[in-house]
């Protein structure tokens, strides 16, 4: 049964690797494919299934879990790092986000729906803030972001008044611990958002003007492109997916933890971007790509855990595999790539 | 040649697959102002960098005083004695004016800047071009003829015996111009080769004791300022002999529509420092041809029409109703459309498909929530491939990898696919070959006698001539004259370029 199960999954990813051989996503699924690889070999238990009062368990579960906050941020990030920005306050943004659901829950004592509008409300003036600064005060992203970022987590100790704040709500919990359809319910809020933004982009002209301004904001100008607009809303979009990341963050440990949320999580998100194929120069954007960066991630810091290596010295290996994967990328690389293995006719 | 302190002969560079510099010979003298004319890819910037060091040359002798030099760099060019102030004044804008100055020579010892000597030097430099300036001054706060001024003082080292200045009047205001002629004059009287790369004619005469021309990459001549009349020198920038042009067979003038309002009209229309007021229209069915040369104003004027740049003078009609140019997006929802001059950075999108960049403009007027669906952007894009003879691998490829004459196509595509009223065409045949520049007159030829409203502008005045109805004239960014029906012709826009107001 389980040996069945294996094979059905490793047949479904290869079916998938190959469907996107001519796809920019190839790439970090590759890598992904490689290091899963390794870990069926290497690590028995890993690929443990099972079922338990309806709900599955077991290590790739784990992974999808543990990985939604960054999955949940790299899709704004994607989107921003498009534009030809970036923004580093998300998760200053989803510490926030944590305290003002938790507040409003425990001091106000507001039912769990008012609560975390209130908290993705909060996201979304956060995000406007970033984009005032950046799209219409024209102050670079790396600095105009940086300065939530820093501030940010200050905002968010004011609100919890420096404490850690503990909720049980049952209703605000589920999103971090719920199940839905025997799945952690994460993974359904994360297929929603990919799937809001997908369709956002793709089905709207966004994507497009996304694209062009992350191409040439110049050109575009001329074109008559409503860049700055675009722009903006770019950013409240980056701000509400933090705000979202930040209550999945908080309501996993039922708590608003000021100082811990989403700490160094706006790095694991640029680097989900990068590795699924979006330039940070800006211009086009994958965002099934950046999801398989965000699990690529999640999966190497599962397994570099399993593998019993310390905390501290995870992020070692963790670069390792990141620069391998960006390496993989590198035009220069892939130009002499092409041209060794197709000698001149 | 006697007297010449800086000579260069036989001058040869090439760059992959263009000559940009062929045989030519230049010679700057003591105590004389020389000024350097061409237009656009003539080779001054190319001659002024193969002397400076910049580029390397691919033949020829560049002697300073007597001794052959080959500079590798702008430092080894300046150590020999030639200082240069290029065209965008390459300082650093958060120093000090002293710093400015001695940036990267201080004197000092071990490692520590005297900074007492910093300061006596700077002052010492500015003296020289008859300068008083607080040496400690944030280089910003000055103004920009200030700052140019400092950068000629940078450049004056002790040793220096040729000043090269490239445009150094394009951001500068008459009053300013004046100060920095002042200079140069005081630099000439005590001897300094000064090199003036200007595109204002009369800046040139006004300062110039020489001229040398190139076109093309080659020499045109030499010659004394005072025995080029103006008309000639215009003449040999182009590359038209004064008198012999013929009256080329012209486009019938479109037939008469008193009772319609012109589509764009302007009155007193212009913009402080860019554009002094100008008055024009442009109806329907007709090609309004915008003449002069590289800094008369041309482009400054498109695109205050197209509201890249906003007018803070004047006022705007359209269809006979007082109008605004706010901005590109008012002018695109008005149907007018807009080819920049500068196609690679400002036109194109590099790295998304001719399909996105053919669509882009009509999506953006019809706004994000009604996205143009694929088949019509398929569509769309097949249709214009095809109307203006677009040579591509297919409508998926990355515009980046056509030719300019194909990607100046699909941009003209992009805004025929917004049904304009109205194109402005800011040098839309530069830099593309024959066949494609036939093609686009063709085309704009197709386009006016379907009702279109075009503003044409263009370097070449035979192109220009062939392909207006009427002919704008702008000089030193003035309107200087409008020609229309029979006095459209090449000698007459010359005429108008090159006339002392």
């Amino acid at each position: 049964m389980a040996l069945l199960g294996n094979a059905l999954f490793w047949a479904a990813l290869a079916a998938v690797l190959f469907g996107q051989r001519r796809r920019v996503a190839f790439w970090p699924l590759l890598a992904l494919a490689l290091l899963l690889l390794f870990d069926q070999l290497c690590l028995p238990g890993f690929f443990g299934l099972e079922i338990r009062g309806g709900h599955l368990y077991g290590t790739r579960i784990d992974i999808l879990n543990e990985g939604a906050k960054v999955m949940l941020l790299t899709l704004g990030m994607t989107l921003v790092i498009a534009t030809g920005g970036v923004d580093l306050s998300v998760g200053a943004i989803m510490a926030i986000a944590g305290a003002v659901a938790a507040q409003a829950s425990v001091a106000a004592h507001l039912p769990a729906g008012a609560a975390i509008a209130l908290a993705l409300g909060v996201s979304l003036l956060a995000g406007a803030w970033n984009g005032l600064l950046v799209a219409v005060l024209r102050i670079p992203p790396i600095v105009a972001t940086l300065i939530l970022m820093v501030a940010g987590r200050g905002v968010a100790q004011l609100i919890t008044g420096g404490q850690i704040i503990n909720f049980n709500d049952p209703a605000l919990v589920y999103l971090g611990t719920g199940w839905f359809l025997g799945l952690p319910f994460t993974l359904t809020l994360v297929l929603a958002a990919f799937g809001l933004t997908a369709l956002l982009t793709r089905r709207t002209a966004l994507g497009l003007f996304i694209e062009a301004i992350g191409d040439s904001e110049t050109a575009s100008r001329y074109t008559g492109l409503p860049a700055h607009t675009v722009t903006f809303f770019v950013y409240v979009f980056s701000g509400f997916c933090s705000g979202l990341a930040g209550l999945v963050a908080a309501a996993d440990i039922r708590s608003a933890d000021a100082n811990h949320a989403g700490l160094y999580l706006e790095l694991d998100a640029i680097l989900a971007a990068v590795v699924g194929g979006t330039s940070l120069t800006g211009g086009r954007f994958h965002l099934a790509g950046a999801l398989v960066g965000a699990l690529l991630m999640q999966t190497l810091t599962t397994t570099l855990y399993a593998c019993n290596v310390s905390a501290d010295v995870a992020p070692v290996p963790k670069a390792l595999v990141i620069l391998a994967a960006c390496v993989l990328q590198s035009p220069t690389l892939r130009a002499r790539w092409a041209r060794r293995t197709r000698p001149a006719r | 040649m006697t007297g010449a302190v800086l000579e260069a002969s036989g001058i040869t560079k090439r760059f992959p697959g263009v000559t940009a510099l062929e045989g030519v010979a230049f010679a700057a003298r003591a105590g004389e102002v020389h000024a350097l004319m061409g237009e656009n890819g003539a080779g001054k910037s190319t001659l002024i960098k193969v002397l400076t060091g910049v580029h390397p040359r691919d033949g020829g002798e560049v002697r300073v005083g007597g001794r052959p030099i080959r500079p590798r760099s702008p430092r080894e060019a300046e150590a020999a004695g030639i200082a240069t102030v290029y065209q965008e004044v390459n300082l650093i804008p958060d120093l000090s004016v002293a710093e400015n100055i001695c940036l990267g020579r201080q004197p000092g010892r071990a490692g520590f800047i005297a900074w007492g000597g910093v300061r006596r030097r700077a002052r010492a430099a500015l003296a020289r071009l008859g300068l008083e300036l607080d040496v400690d001054r944030i280089l910003s706060a000055c103004s920009i003829a200030v700052q140019q001024l400092v950068a000629v003082a940078r450049a004056l080292d002790v040793s220096a015996r040729v000043l090269i200045l490239d445009e150094p009047t394009s951001s500068l205001d008459e009053r300013e111009v004046k100060e920095l002629f002042a200079v140069i004059r005081k630099l000439r009287s005590e001897g300094m080769a000064v090199v003036f790369v200007t595109h204002f004619l009369d800046q040139v005469y006004g300062i110039s004791d020489r001229i040398t021309v190139l076109r093309n990459g080659r020499l045109v001549g030499e010659f004394p300022a005072a025995e080029l009349p103006r008309l000639q020198l215009v003449s040999h920038m182009l590359g038209r002999p004064v008198g012999e042009i013929a009256a080329a067979a012209r486009a019938p003038a479109p037939p008469p529509r008193a009772a319609q309002a012109p589509v764009l009209e302007v009155t007193g229309f212009g913009r402080r420092g860019t554009l002094h007021p100008v008055d024009l229209r442009v109806g329907a069915g007709e090609v309004l041809g915008l003449a002069g040369l590289l800094g008369s104003g041309r482009t400054e004027l498109a695109e205050l029409l197209f509201g890249v740049a906003r007018a803070d003078s004047g006022q705007m009609r359209v269809d006979g109703r007082a109008a605004e140019a706010r901005s590109p997006a008012a002018s695109l929802r008005r149907r007018f459309g807009f080819t920049p001059e500068d196609r690679k950075t400002q036109a194109i999108l590099p790295n998304l498909t001719v399909r996105e960049n053919v669509i882009v403009a009509l999506q953006v007027r019809r706004g994000i929530w009604r996205r143009i669906p694929r088949s019509e952007q398929d569509r769309l894009t097949a249709r214009f491939v095809q109307a203006l003879g677009i040579k591509l691998s297919g409508p998926e490829q990355a515009i980046r990898n056509l030719s300019g004459g194909n990607q100046q196509k699909v941009i003209l595509a992009r805004w025929l696919a917004t049904e304009p009223r109205l194109l402005i065409l800011d040098e839309p045949t530069r830099g593309i070959d024959v066949g494609a520049q036939a093609d686009l007159e063709r085309l704009l030829a197709k386009l006016r006698a379907e009702g279109l409203a075009l503003v044409f502008i263009s370097s070449e005045i035979a192109e220009l001539v062939r392909n207006s109805q009427r002919v704008v004239v702008l000089r030193d960014r003035s309107k200087v004259a409008e020609l229309a029906g029979e006095q459209v012709s090449e000698e007459a826009v010359m005429q108008a370029i090159a006339e002392k107001p």
